[in-house]
């Protein structure tokens, strides 16, 4: 069954540390799937999920096409496609970069917007372009929920400072601030009681 | 008193881009035949985006004056929607897995038939006739390279490269297993590598159109990669089952590497022979 929210994360230098601690405080039972565009290198495989997983102590599997945007689901944008959502899929391409990036931030964000409106939330942490910003924006045009990490804390404020000059976002933090706003945006109760 | 968007029939579009993609993907399935309705709407409208920049328009509306009263407008549209980047022995893994697993199986028919669904600018045909050819398989064997716009089709026959893009192939080449010298797969000019004659002589270019076409023979092995990205689901749905009749029995079917069968009801219908490579083999 396809998750009630969605995220939408993006970053690139400094990520391998930003996006852990985003995912951290995001809780398994909450009712939400996320998707995380993080620039790599075109080679790069699948040993970049696993990392990033390991630091956050959530399973995370680098997205195939189609791949069903799953309650609990947390999906890395693989090396050299772009990633967009569908419906409630995931969907790749391999059309031209965008502003040089592929994957690009601006379409994973832009097509998460159209497709989910108000249920999805972007995250756009630091990186060394402002791919996502113009996303981002999408997002708060269409009624998401919008969150930039602290160009001040930033390994690189490329990213975030273009963010905040196109968007007033739902939240400014640290990725750990940011990822405990997204629990509460997305509802911290647990679907069941067996949790406690 | 003002219409509250609630108040509102249910049908009414408040998304002006969304109605205008509709309209345009109505007017020429309309006015050409060409149905890219079922295509996926988030890569159709990126794509789309791009005509509009090749084309110097503002407005999809816009261009669908423009391709509705010209003809090469609309092949124009159907080349840059059936454009995918590509290279020779893209996903070098992959070719050595076609290459050592693949090409020995097909050796044992006495004539073996490969279709390269989707062929756009035709890398994946050259790399696949190099490989027949360094099987001995080249006399007896054919390759069926189809693709919807002819534009491509054209460019694709005429076997000519970016000179500049051959180190990458090269390394390609190697990487899946090559042994021989690349550079004697093709002649040069100044800034083209173009593909020898005899590695095009047995391969066919036609027009098929994987949303309209029938299946129009049995295949050893299909190449359909990063293909069905671009396709909706009820689409993706259909060409499966066209590739499944188009293929003989225990014939291959390679996809895409970020591809699969997974959540579809195909999955049954064939065997993984490598999953990580999107490799799969068809049940009997």
């Amino acid at each position: 069954m396809s998750a009630a929210r969605l995220l939408v994360a993006g970053a690139s230098l400094g990520g391998l540390d930003a996006v852990p601690e985003l995912l951290g405080p995001l809780s398994v039972d909450l009712d939400l799937a996320v998707v995380v565009c993080q620039h790599r290198h075109a080679d790069s495989g699948a040993p970049l999920a696993r990392l990033i997983g390991e630091r956050a102590g959530r399973s995370v599997l680098e997205a195939f096409d189609a791949t069903p945007l799953g309650r609990g689901a947390i999906l890395l944008a693989p090396a050299n496609y772009h990633t967009l959502v569908e419906g409630e899929h995931v969907r790749l391409s391999l059309d031209a970069t965008e502003r040089f990036a592929r994957p690009s931030i601006d379409a994973l964000f832009g097509s998460a917007a159209r497709a989910w409106g108000g249920r999805v939330a972007a995250a756009l942490l630091t990186s060394s372009s402002d791919d996502g910003a113009r996303g981002l924006a999408e997002v708060q045009r269409r009624g998401g929920a919008t969150y930039v990490q602290d160009p001040a804390l930033a390994e690189a404020r490329e990213a975030p400072e273009a963010a905040l000059a196109r968007v007033t976002p739902t939240a400014v933090g640290s990725p750990a601030e940011l990822g405990a706003a997204i629990a509460a945006w997305a509802g911290a109760l647990p679907a069941g009681r067996t949790h406690g | 008193m003002a219409l509250r968007l609630n108040d509102a029939p249910s049908d009414l579009v408040d998304d002006v881009e969304e109605l205008e993609l509709e309209l345009l993907l109505d007017a020429i399935v309309r006015r050409w035949g060409y149905d890219f309705r079922d295509y996926s709407r988030p890569s159709m409208r990126r794509r789309v985006q791009r005509v509009l920049e090749r084309e110097q328009l503002r407005t999809v509306s816009g261009l669908q004056g423009r391709i509705l009263r010209s003809e090469e407008a609309m092949r124009r549209f159907i080349a840059t929607i059936s454009v995918s980047v590509s290279a020779m022995f893209r996903d070098p893994r992959f070719f050595a897995a076609l290459r050592e697993e693949v090409i020995p199986v097909l050796r044992t028919h006495p004539f073996v038939r490969v279709w390269v669904a989707g062929c756009a600018t035709g890398e994946e045909v050259y790399s696949m006739a190099i490989l027949l050819h360094e099987a001995g398989l080249s006399a007896r064997a054919r390759i069926y390279a189809t693709d919807l716009s002819d534009e491509l089709l054209e460019r694709a026959s005429r076997g000519v490269f970016p000179l500049k893009r051959m180190q990458e192939y090269t390394r390609n080449y190697l990487a899946a297993g090559g042994r021989a010298d690349f550079s004697s797969y093709y002649r040069t000019d100044a800034e083209h590598a173009i593909i020898r004659h005899p590695l095009r002589q047995n391969v066919v270019f036609s027009q098929h159109n994987l949303v309209s076409d029938g299946s129009f023979n049995e295949f050893h092995l299909v190449l359909c990669r990063n293909v069905l990205i671009y396709f909706g689901e009820a689409l993706r749905d259909r060409v499966y089952e066209l590739l499944f009749s188009s293929m003989v029995r225990h014939g291959y079917l390679a996809l895409g590497l970020k591809e699969n069968l997974r959540h579809t009801r195909w999955n049954s219908r064939f065997d993984a022979l490598d999953e990580e490579l999107s490799l799969y083999r068809r049940r009997a």
